[in-house]
């Protein structure tokens, strides 16, 4: 009877489901740009490099807030120049009365890092509260980055196996070479225009291998469905008409996904804002990737076309279940 | 297959009921949770302390230290059991890593290496059977030559013991701080990690495990000044100690090695005054062993000096005027109010078996972390909305069931960390928020399946029915392929990465029952609540 208390109204299905984009006849011009833009990002991160934050380079990061009124920056920087410290970086972080303060990594060791924040602790503490410290020596920073780059390498891998095992090689990989360009773009973009890369941006990485190996898989997954279905269509076809089928449903997730991500961005607050920025950029990315590249390749690649016996051993259980369902209705 | 029978229903009903208990406490205050009757959860998540403000010290212990100790040490019981044993040798010195001992006549070396195996320890335990000893005992290239090495298993259980008894120190000294519970735990082979909810300023608590605070009674050495002994050569058992804190006296002092007395024979140590100069001072009691060790020293000296050491350096060396015989006395050593609490603190607590120095420190203030909760709640929110217009836009009533099933999804995301017990930080709400973002994902799947079902021209239970059945293989697949990937990130990564994985697995686990059962049932529901033979049309 609670049922009867819901509205009944149809959703606006927005998508032209007849519309066949010619995705496959961009393939080539499509690939060549992947790489050449996968290329630019490696050269970005060797020449420019990445813009390290406190966790891999090492030094102190210290967010200070007036105990009245608004920062008076020139003063600060004046002050913090003055500590013979190296290079003192001073911004302003969020708000007028909120700035953010960064060491450089001291030379001496893990003492030295200590030194420091007590030298600027003493400068400031008159006017500033402080909000958030952060201070990591040398050999954790050099861990944090080992480790880091450990988790994003291993989280590929584990995809591309469980990949492996459910699909075939060919898709393993497709989505291997679509997660590592999602990953060396997105760096590539943050060394570019150096923005922080610290934890989090490699928990936004992480993020960014979940949501588009998620893409991927839903694509590959249609892939094999009308790999089974149309025995005999073009492979190139079957792979656009496979994307085209799976389209709605990638712009209506990638949409919702990115509505939450920009309210996160705008209303999350400063600490989270890098790690929402690659997150945002991340999605856009590994959706043209799954689209673009993953499905693609496969028409380069080639895939086995003979599904009968392999899929039927593999799905049996489920498409018996599929059988005696169709049977009752 | 669309059916659900009662028992299904009910388990599922059941489910979300218990979700919704244990996740509860979380939606309100401490003190508002605590006056609940107790038959109600009252366990809440616990935030980590990026979000609920606190510090985080991470402590490495030197292991050269404690190598260079143990060496000395050796090399001290070394000596002991040769002298003991009658057996003569020319020098006993530290090489490297390790002890290089050279015989007087080359012909005892058998007896000597007997002797000395007795300075070895067995290492290992009741479960594993001993794993050999700590020290290797081995005659060495030259005749007449022993070779005393500690061994890489000892080395190790050294280490690990040294990091207990840290902990320990630590844990006693940090009580003194008066807040709120603590955590200190070994991390690695030789790190302590210490976290400290709500504690914003770290300077006292830095100072109070930054000094091993190794206290030490010597007999000084009257015959001869430090300087005198660096030029003529210090003799043996003797040493130089620096002095630091007792103005006007030498900078130096010439002290035997070995102490009369050590910090572990105190039984008490209170800051005071001096009831002449009013000077702040600590007031230390000896234990039983060490008062009768003090006496008799303070006996057979009266009229020397004898020094104070703390950490290696000379804190005073006062005359003895006449033998302390009841075992307590008095220090003093330029202190002032707030050092002499620290140094009482410390030495009550025991010292540490060596220096830590802080490798990584991350203290956010208790404003920091609400600021972020507020905006996580103020950003979470507004997405939220965003979602439930976004799908209730695109699939009407169906997206209606669908939202119901995300509210299912984050009560019982919630729930499961609390019933783990997990910290929920910055990157774990990263972790719920791909959660939801796949929860959304399966939703989507389900119901634009169910449309090219009905383009295809099936009926709309049959529609229904093989949209489910189709996407929910490429949601397994999907789904899956994150998990793996979260696993091994829990597996391999540090905290930060960790605390992702977690929320992450957790809301990829709950994301299938409620995305997936739970809207299929609400879609029966509907189904039977429809007259009968007149469903002609599916609200998706």
């Amino acid at each position: 009877m609670l049922m009867k208390l819901i509205p009944v109204f149809k959703g606006v299905d927005f998508f032209p489901h007849d519309l066949r984009l010619p995705f496959m006849k961009f393939k080539g011009p499509a690939l060549a740009a992947s790489i050449i833009l996968m290329l630019i990002s490696i050269g970005l991160c060797m020449t420019l490099g990445l813009n390290y934050g406190v966790d891999f380079k090492g030094g102190s990061l210290v967010e200070l807030k007036t105990k009245s009124g608004n920062a008076d920056m020139s003063a600060l920087r004046e002050k913090l120049n003055g500590l013979g410290l190296g290079s003192v970086q001073i911004q302003e972080f969020g708000s007028p009365d909120d700035v953010l303060v960064r060491l450089e990594e001291q030379p001496g060791g893990e003492a030295a890092q200590q030194e420091a924040l007590k030298k600027v602790t003493a400068a400031t503490e008159n006017d500033y509260v402080q909000r958030r410290v952060e201070v990591v020596g040398p050999a954790v920073s050099s861990e944090l980055r080992m480790t880091g780059f450990i988790a994003v390498a291993a989280g590929i891998l584990a995809i591309v196996a469980y990949v492996w095992f459910r699909f075939e090689w060919q898709f393993a990989l497709g989505a291997v070479i679509a997660l590592s360009h999602d990953v060396l773009v997105t760096a590539g973009i943050f060394s570019l225009f150096r923005i922080e890369f610290d934890l989090s941006t490699v928990a936004a990485l992480l993020t960014i291998l979940g949501y588009s190996v998620n893409d991927t898989v839903v694509v590959s997954d249609r892939i094999r469905e009308n790999l089974r279905k149309f025995k005999k269509m073009e492979l190139n076809e079957l792979l656009n008409l496979s994307i085209n089928e799976t389209l709605s449903r990638t712009i209506l997730t990638g949409v919702t996904a990115v509505a939450v991500l920009i309210s996160l961005y705008i209303f999350g607050g400063e600490v989270i804002r890098s790690f929402n920025l690659a997150m945002l950029l991340g999605v856009l990315i590994g959706t043209y990737s799954s689209i673009f590249i993953a499905a693609p390749l496969l028409g380069y690649l080639g895939v086995k076309r003979d599904w009968s016996e392999a899929a039927a051993k593999m799905l049996s259980s489920s498409t018996a279940a599929k059988t005696s369902a169709k049977a009752k209705v | 297959m669309l059916q659900f029978t009662r028992t299904k229903v009910f388990f599922i009903l059941l489910t979300c009921l218990a979700g919704l208990l244990v996740a509860l406490p979380n939606m309100f205050s401490k003190e508002t949770v605590a006056k609940w009757p107790w038959w109600v959860p009252h366990h809440q998540l616990t935030l980590g302390l990026d979000l609920q403000g606190g510090a985080h010290l991470l402590l490495a212990m030197d292991q050269d230290e404690i190598k260079k100790d143990w060496l000395n040490n050796l090399r001290d019981e070394s000596r002991k059991v040769l002298r003991d044993a009658k057996i003569g040798f020319t020098g006993v010195g530290i090489q490297g890593s390790q002890l290089v001992i050279k015989l007087a006549k080359p012909d005892e070396r058998a007896q000597a290496i007997k002797e000395l195996n007795k300075v070895r320890q067995q290492i290992g335990n009741a479960v594993m059977g001993t794993g050999g000893y700590d020290v290797d005992v081995s005659e060495g290239n030259d005749p007449g030559t022993i070779i005393v090495k500690p061994s890489d298993a000892g080395l190790r259980a050294r280490i690990a013991n040294a990091a207990s008894a840290s902990i320990e120190t630590i844990n006693r000294r940090v009580n003194n701080l008066g807040t709120s519970e603590s955590t200190i735990v070994r991390q690695g082979t030789d790190r302590i990690l210490i976290q400290f909810p709500g504690l914003q300023d770290t300077k006292d608590l830095k100072a109070l495990i930054g000094e091993t605070a190794k206290l030490t009674f010597h007999e000084v050495n009257t015959s001869m000044s430090a300087d005198d002994a660096k030029q003529s050569g210090i003799p043996t058992g003797f040493k130089v100690y620096p002095s630091e804190r007792e103005a006007g006296g030498p900078s130096e002092y010439l002290l035997r090695e070995q102490p009369v007395v050590q910090g572990e024979d105190l039984a008490d140590a209170q800051p005071g005054f001096d009831s002449r100069t009013n000077e702040p001072v600590i007031n230390f009691r000896f234990n039983q062993v060490g008062a009768r060790k003090f006496a008799n020293f303070t006996k057979d000296n009266v009229g020397k000096p004898f020094a104070i050491v703390l950490d290696d350096k000379v804190l005073s060396a006062p005359v003895i005027r006449e033998p302390i015989l009841g075992g307590s006395g008095q220090i003093s050593g330029s202190f002032t109010v707030e050092s002499s609490n620290r140094l009482a603190v410390q030495l009550r607590s025991g010292s540490l078996p060596t220096k830590l120095t802080i490798v990584e420190e991350r203290t956010v203030g208790p404003s920091l972390g609400a600021d972020s909760i507020a905006d996580g709640k103020l950003a979470g929110l507004i997405g939220g909305i965003a979602v439930v217009i976004l799908t209730v836009l695109a699939y009407g009533t169906f997206g209606i069931f669908a939202c119901v099933g995300l509210l299912v999804h984050l009560v019982l995301t919630v729930a499961l960390m609390t019933l783990i017990g997990s910290t929920l930080t910055l990157p774990g709400i990263a972790g719920l928020v791909l959660g939801v973002a796949m929860a959304v994902d399966a939703n989507v799947l389900i119901y634009e399946r169910i449309r090219e079902e009905l383009r295809a021209g099936r009926s709309p239970v049959a529609s229904i029915d093989t949209g489910f059945q189709r996407a929910f293989i490429t949601i397994a697949d999907s789904q899956l392929t994150t998990l793996a990937c979260a696993i091994i990130m829990f597996w391999l990564g540090s905290g930060p990465i960790r605390g992702f994985a977690v929320t992450l697995t957790i809301g990829i686990l709950t994301s299938i029952f409620a995305s997936v059962t739970v809207v299929r049932m609400l879609i029966w529901f509907w189904l039977r609540a429809q007259p009968k033979g007149r469903i002609q049309t599916v609200p998706v």
